[in-house]
């Protein structure tokens, strides 16, 4: 991924960084025009388009039921939905933009599958219980993991994430609202939305990525203030808030050694699989493959579109070069 | 770091009633109609189901472009277009459902194929970006000149959603002339496969324009208007749009429509199969 930032001289870069660190030790925002280390650069362009991928990627799983919505009102909410999260997904290209990448980079590199995205988003979605889960858990722990990124030193990523968390806190009401239905509804239905709870509770707790003690970039991105609290203890806040939520839908988190430990205060999970957690973040989950092609699939067929737009858009300017030529 | 959770989240997830509801004033939601609006005639409850069901099932055709439009921007945008048709049909068909004590679910899960009473143009299928651009400018220019007429509707409540509906359908009519004009003065490529997709979509628009006796017995009331008074307008507009963009009005013939008649395209089972599955599944289940 190439970036455009010029090559600063030596003095310029030596205030530059005494700058950016008296920004970042004042907790202060850095603006896309600053100076800032080439590290915290690539560091945010990495992590700004993972998540703009992951939005793009994710809209996939949701629309799987869309055209099958069991009630029009489920369906006008589910297109709204999977809506927003192309409208996150550009926020966040747009925010990548400012660091120096381009969108088309981005997403030949997407599609190329070159770069990642969450996970969770290589599972399938069998049931219409599981764009519940989906909202619930998957939306639960994206809230969890971004709402302290509104916080982010880089203000543009910052910016884009206030507006994406409350549209993320809305998304999670209405997937727990769609499991809060089914689990009042027929057994079948309460059926259907136990099952999807089982298979997107692993994957959803292991969203916030490997243990403290196995994230070797977490030390540096909370020196800059990108992050703003480890793994750990996002996953714990999160097992704090679906233990309780999932009193009230009246189902279970499938999780026998599952407690709250006094001593420690700190929740006590079963052992995720990180080994699987490895193998669909290589490319071996379930969808990956699914999902890749989708996109490429999307954005080949789609090729005569951007060019005719482009190319109108270059004749437009002709004219409009040879209108003004005649006037002047 | 000082900053605790509580005060980090305050505001989001669970803390917070609704972040991004959309309330546009008191604009006429479905549920307003079921509740408030006293059941219409049985004319005018039929005639509001028509209205309704073209929208939901175009509605249904667009909804399969989210995450595989050709940009991004697109993937919102028919999405948009697709999302307020949706609204649309749901008061319709609220409204048109309450002539015979159904809800708009009963109506959109629980009839069968020849029940429905769309147009072919809307069951036609459109998985490839110009047959949708074609089909959008037919129907979005035909819907803008219908709901106009209906804002005089004797009918306050067909009159009040197409009020609100016309709104949104000065938008769609503006994407789908926008795309017209990039498409026809696009490339070489893009214009073959616009004109192309005009041809394909054409032989299905005239039945936008044909009178059945219920649009007759309703015109003459006030409650609503002739299709076949929209098709000079609507000729007028569509090939102004088409000419601007440098284009050949389509020569393909008018195929046999009668969807109105509950005679549909081929296409029509497939689509209300896969809208129905999960629904007819669970016989009275709330969702």
């Amino acid at each position: 991924m190439s970036t455009t930032a010029a090559t600063p001289s030596t003095v310029a870069d030596d205030e530059g960084r005494a700058a950016f660190d008296a920004l970042i030790a004042a907790d202060g925002r850095i603006e896309p025009r600053d100076w800032m280390p080439e590290d915290y650069r690539k560091t945010l362009i990495r992590q700004v388009s993972q998540h703009a991928h992951s939005e793009i990627i994710g809209m996939q799983p949701e629309a799987n039921w869309i055209t099958r919505a069991p009630s029009l009102k489920r369906k006008a909410i589910l297109m709204a939905k999977v809506q927003d999260e192309a409208g996150h997904g550009l926020y966040l290209y747009s925010a990548a933009e400012t660091l120096g990448a381009t969108r088309d980079e981005m997403v030949e590199a997407l599609i190329e599958g070159k770069a990642k995205y969450s996970s969770i988003f290589n599972y399938p979605t069998r049931s219409w219980a599981d764009v519940g889960a989906i909202g619930w858990l998957v939306d639960g722990a994206a809230i969890a993991n971004q709402v302290p990124l509104c916080r982010a030193s880089y203000a543009p990523y910052g910016r884009a994430m206030v507006r994406i968390c409350k549209e993320e806190s809305f998304h999670q009401r209405q997937g727990f609202e769609i499991l809060l239905t089914l689990a009042n509804g027929t057994p079948e239905q309460k059926a259907m939305a136990q099952d999807a709870v089982n298979r997107f509770y692993a994957p959803a707790l292991m969203m916030f990525g490997p243990p403290d003690d196995a994230s070797p970039n977490s030390k540096q991105s909370m020196a800059w203030h990108i992050k703003r609290f480890s793994n750990d203890d996002l996953r714990q806040r999160f097992v704090g808030m679906i233990v309780e939520q999932v009193k009230v839908l009246g189902l279970t988190l499938p999780d026998p050694e599952l407690r709250y430990d006094e001593e420690t205060k700190q929740w006590i999970h079963q052992e995720l699989d990180w080994v699987e957690f490895m193998d669909v973040i290589k490319g071996k989950g379930p969808c990956n493959a699914q999902r890749l092609e989708r996109r490429r699939v999307a954005h080949e067929d789609g090729a005569w579109v951007r060019e005719a737009a482009a190319e109108y858009a270059r004749k437009q300017q002709l004219k409009l070069a040879e209108a003004s030529g005649k006037a002047a | 770091m000082s900053h605790d959770f509580e005060e980090e989240f305050a505001g989001y997830g669970d803390n917070v009633a609704s972040a991004t509801r959309v309330t546009p004033g008191h604009a006429l939601r479905p549920e307003d109609i079921a509740l408030q609006d006293a059941p219409p005639a049985a004319d005018n409850g039929e005639y509001a189901v028509w209205l309704g069901d073209d929208s939901l099932i175009l509605a249904q055709r667009l909804a399969w472009w989210i995450s595989r439009a050709p940009e991004m921007e697109e993937d919102i945008a028919l999405g948009n277009i697709g999302l307020d048709l949706l609204g649309h049909a749901r008061s319709f068909l609220t409204y048109g459902g309450k002539s015979i004590g159904k809800t708009e679910d009963d109506l959109a899960y629980w009839r069968e194929e020849d029940e429905f009473r769309s147009v072919h143009l809307v069951e036609v299928p459109g998985q490839d970006f110009g047959l949708t651009i074609a089909r959008q400018l037919f129907f979005s220019v035909y819907l803008e000149l219908l709901y106009t007429r209906l804002l005089n509707s004797t009918d306050a409540t067909l009159a009040a959603i197409s009020a609100k509906a016309l709104k949104e359908v000065e938008y769609h009519v503006d994407h789908a002339t926008q795309w017209m004009l990039r498409l026809g003065g696009g490339t070489e490529e893009s214009a073959r496969r616009i004109q192309h997709s005009l041809e394909v979509m054409w032989p299905y628009a005239h039945e936008l324009f044909v009178d059945e006796p219920l649009h007759e017995r309703l015109a003459a009331t006030g409650v609503a208007a002739l299709p076949s008074s929209l098709k000079e307008d609507w000729d007028r507009r569509v090939t102004a749009v088409i000419e601007e963009s440098g284009l050949a009005m389509p020569a393909a013939k008018d195929a046999l429509c009668r969807g109105r008649r509950g005679e549909h395209t081929e296409h029509l089972g497939y689509l209300l199969a896969e809208m129905q599955v999960l629904a007819r599944k669970f016989p009275g289940a709330t969702w």
